[in-house]
C-alpha cells in the first residue's frame, strides 16, 4: 500500500506563495523608512546652512534667514516638559511597582494608557482651556506644560516596567539589612534600573520633540526671539508646518532643511536609547 | 515598627507622594474630559445631536455642522486600514515565524524608528513628495474606473485617498511591532503539534498561530485606528481642507483633527470656539472608546505589556 506524499503540490505551493508575500510585506514597511530617510537627506542636506542655526526668519520674501529662535524654543520647551513630566511620571512609576496594590495599580495603569492615546491636538485644546485662557496670550509654559503632560503617560509606565525588571532578591536584600522601604528604593532599586529610566526619559523626549499638534494654540509661533516663558514662541516642529504649508520656495527650502534636523535629532536619540536597552539583558524592554 | 517610627524613616511621606504622582494622571484624564465638556456648552445647547448629522460649517453666519468632518475623519482612517493591516499582519508574521531571529530583530528595529518619526515629517513627504508622484499615477488609473463613483471628478493630488495613504504609513508601525510580540508570544508547542502532523510552515503559520494570537491582533487594529482617527499634522498637510462630503476618494475633503489645527487659532467667535471644542470632545470620545476595547481585548488575551 502507497500513502500520498503530504503535502500535496497545491499545498508546498501555497506555502511558498504566501510566505513571499509576507516577506515582502515586511520589506515593504522598511523601505518606506529608507524613502522617506533618502528624501530628507537629499533635500534637508543641499538647503542646510550655518545660518539656518545661528539667524532669525528672513522677512517675507525674503532669501536666507535661519530657524534659530525655534530650535531655542523647542530646546526651551522640551525643559519644561521634562521638569513636569519626568518627576510625575517617575514618582507615580515608583507608587505602581512598589508601593500600591494590584487593583489601584491596574486602575492606574488603565488611565495611563487610556490618556496616552488621548489625540495629541485634543491635548493641545486642553492645554489651551487651562493654560492659555487664564494667561490670556500664548507662551512658551503653555507650550511646555502640553508637552510635559503628554509625557507623564510613557515616564510612568517605562519607570513601572524597569522597576518591575529589578530583582526581588535585591529588594529582600536591603530589607534583611534594616533598610526602610523608602531607603530601598532610593539606594538600591532606583540605581539598579537607573540606566533604562534615562534611555525611556530620553525616547519620550524624542517623541514629543516632534510633537506640533499641541504647540499650535498653546505656544502658537514667533517671527522673532521669544524671551523668557512667558511669550508666543517658535518652535521647530511648528515652524516646519508653516513653512511646509506656505507658497514661498524659500520656506519649503527651509522646511526641509528643520525637517532634517528634526528627524536626525529624533533618530539618533532612538537608535543610542534602543541599542543601550538591548544590551541590557537583565532589563526588560 | 510604631508608625512614628515609620514616619521618620520617610516610609508614609514616600507613600503620600507617589501616591499623588500616581493620582495626578487620574486627575489629568478627568480635567481633560470636564474642560472639554464645560467648553463646548455654547455648541452643544445651540445644535445638540443636529450638530453630528449637519454638513453646514459657515462660520460667517454661526452655523456649524460636524458631518464633513466625521465623514473625512472615518473614510481616511478605514483607507489606511484596508492598507496598512493586511501589509502590517503579513510583515509581523514574516517577523516573528520566518525571518532568521537576526533579521527579524534588525528589521523590526527599523520598523520602530518609523513609527518615531514625527508626523510633521510626514506631512513634508506628503506635501512634496507623494502629492506630486500622485499626480503623475492616479489619473491614468481613474480614468478607467472612472465608472465607479468613488473614483470619479478630477484629481488635484490632495484628496482623501492620500491622506488615507499618508495615515498607513504612520500606522502600519504599530501594527506590526504590536502583532510581532503577539505571534511570538504564541506557544511553540501550539506550531509544533501542527508541525507534527506534516503540515507546511504557511498551514502552520496560518491555522494554529495566527488563530492563537487572534484577540491581540484585532487589538493592535484597534490601537492603529485610535492613532488614525486622531492623527492631525499629516491629514492637515494633505487632504486639502474643504468642508464637503464626496463620494469620491479623489476629491479633498476634511477631517475633525484637521480643522481643528486650522481653525482654532483664528476662531474669534465664542460659538465658533465652543463648536470647535465640541469636536475634539467627538473626538476624545471616540478615540478612548476605541482605545479602551483595545487594551481590553489585550487584556483579555493576556497581554499586560504594550511597547509602543
Amino acid at each position: 500500500m502507497t500513502t500520498a506524499a503530504y503535502p500535496p503540490t497545491s499545498k508546498k505551493i501555497a506555502n511558498a506563495v504566501m510566505l513571499s508575500i509576507t516577506g515582502i510585506c515586511a520589506f515593504l514597511v522598511v523601505a518606506v523608512l529608507l524613502f522617506i530617510l533618502g528624501y530628507l537627506v537629499v533635500n534637508g542636506a543641499k538647503s542646510l546652512n550655518w545660518a539656518f542655526f545661528t539667524k532669525l526668519p528672513a522677512p517675507v520674501g525674503e532669501i536666507g534667514g535661519g530657524l534659530a529662535n525655534a530650535i531655542v524654543g523647542s530646546g526651551k520647551m522640551l525643559l519644561i516638559a521634562a521638569a513636569l513630566g519626568v518627576p510625575v511620571g517617575l514618582l507615580g512609576g515608583v507608587h505602581l511597582a512598589e508601593f500600591s496594590g494590584s487593583a489601584f495599580a491596574s486602575i492606574v495603569r488603565y488611565t495611563t494608557d487610556l490618556l496616552n492615546g488621548v489625540p495629541s491636538i485634543v491635548m493641545g485644546i486642553f492645554v489651551y482651556t487651562l493654560v492659555v485662557v487664564p494667561m490670556h496670550h500664548f507662551s512658551t509654559l503653555a507650550g511646555g506644560i502640553a508637552l510635559g503632560i503628554m509625557m507623564i503617560p510613557i515616564a510612568l509606565r517605562s519607570t513601572e516596567e524597569f522597576l518591575r525588571g529589578v530583582p526581588q532578591a535585591l529588594r529582600e536584600g536591603a530589607m534583611s539589612l534594616g533598610a526602610s522601604k523608602t531607603q530601598t528604593i532610593l539606594t538600591v532599586i532606583i540605581p539598579a534600573a537607573l540606566p533604562g529610566i534615562i534611555t525611556g526619559i530620553m525616547l519620550n523626549l524624542a517623541r514629543v520633540a516632534g510633537e506640533t499638534a499641541p504647540l499650535l494654540f498653546t505656544a502658537f509661533s514667533n517671527q522673532y526671539w521669544s524671551p523668557g516663558f512667558d511669550q508666543p514662541s517658535a518652535s521647530l516642529p511648528v515652524v516646519i508646518f508653516n513653512y511646509a504649508i506656505s507658497p514661498y520656495e524659500d520656506w519649503h527650502r527651509q522646511a526641509w532643511a528643520g525637517g532634517f534636523v528634526l528627524l536626525t535629532a529624533v533618530l539618533l536619540i532612538n537608535i543610542v536609547a534602543r541599542l543601550i536597552l538591548s544590551r541590557r539583558t537583565s532589563l526588560p524592554r | 515598627m510604631s508608625f512614628a517610627e515609620r514616619l521618620r524613616k520617610g516610609d508614609e511621606a514616600a507613600y503620600l507622594v507617589t501616591l499623588i504622582s500616581a493620582l495626578t494622571i487620574v486627575l489629568i484624564t478627568v480635567l481633560l474630559a470636564q474642560h472639554l465638556w464645560s467648553n463646548s456648552v455654547l455648541a452643544r445647547q445651540k445644535f445638540g445631536f443636529h450638530f453630528l448629522t449637519s454638513s453646514t460649517w459657515d462660520p460667517l453666519s454661526g452655523n456649524f455642522g460636524a458631518l464633513p468632518f466625521v465623514y473625512g475623519t472615518l473614510l481616511t482612517s478605514f483607507i489606511s486600514l484596508l492598507i496598512a493591516v493586511p501589509v502590517g499582519i503579513g510583515a509581523a508574521i514574516f517577523l516573528s515565524e520566518l525571518a532568521p531571529r537576526g533579521i527579524s530583530n534588525a528589521l523590526t528595529f527599523l520598523v520602530e524608528l518609523l513609527a518615531a518619526v514625527p508626523s510633521v515629517i510626514f506631512g513634508l513627504i506628503g506635501i512634496f513628495v507623494l502629492v506630486p508622484m500622485l499626480n503623475v499615477v492616479i489619473p491614468p488609473i481613474a480614468a478607467h474606473l472612472s465608472f465607479l463613483p468613488i473614483f470619479g471628478g478630477s484629481f488635484f493630488g490632495v484628496s482623501y485617498l492620500t491622506a488615507g495613504l499618508v495615515l498607513s504609513i504612520m500606522i502600519v508601525p504599530f501594527i506590526v511591532s504590536i502583532s510581532r510580540e503577539v505571534l511570538m508570544a504564541v506557544p511553540t508547542a501550539q506550531r509544533e503539534a501542527m508541525m507534527a502532523l506534516g503540515a507546511t510552515k504557511w498551514d502552520v503559520t496560518w491555522r494554529s498561530v495566527v488563530p492563537y494570537a487572534r484577540r491581540g491582533i484585532i487589538g493592535s487594529i484597534f490601537l492603529a485606528l485610535a492613532r488614525a482617527l486622531g492623527e492631525t499634522m499629516a491629514v492637515t498637510m494633505v487632504i486639502g481642507n474643504v468642508p464637503e462630503i464626496h463620494a469620491s476618494l479623489l476629491s479633498p475633503g476634511y477631517t475633525i483633527a484637521a480643522v481643528i489645527a486650522n481653525e482654532f487659532a483664528e476662531a474669534s467667535e465664542d460659538l465658533y470656539l465652543h463648536a470647535l471644542i465640541e469636536m475634539a470632545l467627538v473626538l476624545f470620545v471616540v478615540t478612548m472608546i476605541v482605545n479602551a476595547s483595545a487594551r481590553l481585548l489585550m487584556l483579555t488575551a493576556g497581554i499586560r505589556e504594550i511597547r509602543e
